[in-house]
């Protein structure tokens, strides 16, 4: 198909808002081009005739693999939180969270 | 102007499993911050989600109490989202091919009954929990990531629910259901259940719907119809003041009782779905689910049915036993041990509900069976009724079996005819005043000498014995 997919930078403002990213207009611009590029790339699959073809959710069918409802023990905290930027007594510290 | 609302529900409930949804951590509820976690719960790289067997069969097993067609083949989507409380950067659930479709709930309203239609349910995973104490956290928040992972269903309905009352008739009716199938406990303060509403209002006979807000938060009955009465005033003086209504998020507030907007949540709607590929599609053997359609518990209308037909219980206490599914099951364990299902059913509601006033049964220091021994020495005469009272409190107290309590303290009915009728002639040598007045016509005085008799024996003497003994010797 020949519609190419374009990204503007608003789109990509958005994006990196939903991402908590901060972005220069300069580095916003580049991945706009980044990000349209890829597209392209991408929509090649659209020249495929897929009619007649079940969607694939999966590339392997593979069964479905369960375990038992059984529970173990938890990670120790102080592992737990060994990565923690900030610890607020037993929890990961992070911003003011008020809804 | 007069609106018709259109109210559509859509409710978590958590799975009653020992472990996660994806990872073998514990369920268990009130465990110390992130004491609850395991590096698929976190997010760590390089983990890979296993899905727990039971989590699935509980699901089957509320799709199957809620009339849905279950799917032998649905799908893991990702749902993407940056917020503290999801360590992936996304929740596991199920987005375009759920677990089940197309269910109803009866439920049972003043004005008849009504069907709730289902449009699905679907499995996912629960989000870690914010949280904000100022007076702990300060000017920051923190993270407790206990119930990141927790297995969920979300349940929701068709827009068919048309008032506040409805609403919260649908998640009683719906809560029973799930806690009769031992699929979710209901523990609507511990966050086991939860509710999210959709609210648009129309004027009455339109046909095409009105903007919908979501309401999110409202997690007690009371706050069900509370905050969708509000909302649907506030959406009135909206139009009625010639604006439209904003398709937004509203969070209640119960302390201030009004919906307020939540910005916040209104940017982060956009989650780009797409299916996990960590997750192979959920397939189900036919097998399985007859396996489990066969083995489902008797629901409560099944339950009413049999209680007022084979126990021949009215109506109302068969509807009052069957309302929580703890009561009907301790009522039966009662039963079991005794045959008197109207005596026993007497006494639950009548004592031990009123005893427990409210509180779960779970609270009760004895069984049911214990119920069915205490009825069964009324019956088999060992106590009087007014005593099996007396042993009742004790019960409750210590939670002794009824049996002991009888018996340590000498509580066994006197039912030995010669013993009874010596402590009538001796009282009636000491009252010969009142037994001319009793033979004068004074018939009342009757409960006077069953009364002297009864303390003589500290209740004990059989109450109907007495009485025959007495009239016999007076008349």
């Amino acid at each position: 198909m020949s519609n190419e997919p374009k990204i503007d930078l608003d789109e990509v403002q958005r994006i990196a808002t939903l991402a908590r990213l901060k972005l220069a207009p300069r580095e916003a611009k580049e991945i706009a081009t980044n990000l349209g590029d890829i597209l392209k790339y991408m929509g090649q699959l659209n020249e495929v005739d897929t009619r007649g073809i079940n969607p694939t959710s999966h590339a392997i069918a593979l069964p479905t693999k369960y375990r038992a409802d059984v529970a173990s023990t938890g990670m120790p905290t102080t592992k737990v939180l060994r990565g923690a930027p900030e610890r607020i007594g037993d929890g990961f510290g992070v911003p003011k969270i008020v809804e | 102007m007069n609106y018709e609302p259109v109210i559509g529900l859509e409710v978590h409930a958590q799975l009653r499993t020992k472990s996660k949804l994806f990872a073998p951590a514990s369920t268990t509820f009130g465990a110390s911050p992130n004491a609850n976690t395991s590096e698929i719960c976190l997010g760590m790289p390089g983990v890979l989600p296993v899905l727990n067997d039971h989590a699935v069969q509980l699901a089957v097993r509320a799709a199957l109490g809620l009339n849905c067609t279950v799917h032998q083949r649905s799908q893991w989507s990702r749902k993407h989202y940056f917020y503290p409380d999801l360590p992936k950067g996304y929740q596991i659930s199920q987005y375009d091919r759920p677990i089940a479709t197309d269910g109803h709930l009866k439920i049972n309203l003043e004005s008849g009954e009504k069907i709730v239609r289902i449009e699905r349910i679907h499995m996912e995973e629960d989000a870690g929990k914010n949280v904000h104490d100022s007076a702990i956290t300060g000017n920051r928040s923190y993270v407790d990531f206990n119930r990141a992972g927790i297995p969920l269903v979300e349940i929701v309905t068709k827009p068919d629910i048309h008032s506040p009352e409805e609403a919260s008739t649908y998640m009683k009716a719906l809560r029973q259901i799930l806690r009769y199938l031992w699929v979710c406990d209901g523990n609507m303060e511990e966050g086991s259940l939860r509710c999210d509403a959709n609210v648009s209002i129309k004027p009455i006979g339109q046909k095409e719907l009105g903007t919908r807000t979501e309401l999110k938060n409202i997690n007690s009955f009371r706050f069900v119809s509370q905050a969708i009465q509000y909302e649907i005033l506030r959406q009135a003086e909206v139009l009625d003041r010639g604006e439209k209504v904003t398709q937004e998020t509203r969070l209640w507030d119960s302390q201030a009782k009004m919906t307020r907007s939540m910005r916040s949540k209104e940017e982060a709607h956009d989650y780009r779905y797409f299916p996990d590929p960590d997750l192979p599609d959920l397939i189900l053997e036919e097998k399985m689910i007859s396996e489990i359609r066969t083995h489902m518990p008797e629901l409560p209308a099944e339950k009413i049915l049999r209680y007022t037909q084979e126990l021949e219980l009215s109506e109302y206490d068969a509807f009052v036993l069957c309302e929580d599914a703890d009561v009907a099951e301790f009522f039966e364990a009662a039963i079991n041990r005794h045959h008197n299902s109207k005596t026993i059913a007497n006494w639950v509601i009548n004592d031990v509900l009123r005893a427990i006033k409210g509180q779960p049964l779970s609270a009760l220091s004895f069984s049911g069976e214990d119920l069915g021994t205490l009825v069964s020495l009324i019956d088999n005469q060992t106590i009087s009724g007014k005593i099996a009272k007396d042993v009742f409190q004790q019960m409750l107290a210590t939670g002794e079996n009824p049996e002991q309590i009888v018996e340590s303290k000498g509580l066994k009915q006197l039912t030995n005819q010669d013993e009874i009728e010596s402590i009538i002639d001796d009282i009636l040598t000491k009252n010969p005043e009142n037994i001319d007045k009793y033979k004068a016509g004074n018939t009342k005085l009757l409960g006077f000498f069953v009364g002297q008799v009864m303390q003589q024996t500290s209740g004990k003497a059989n109450p109907k014995l007495v009485n025959e003994l007495l009239q016999k010797k007076l008349s």
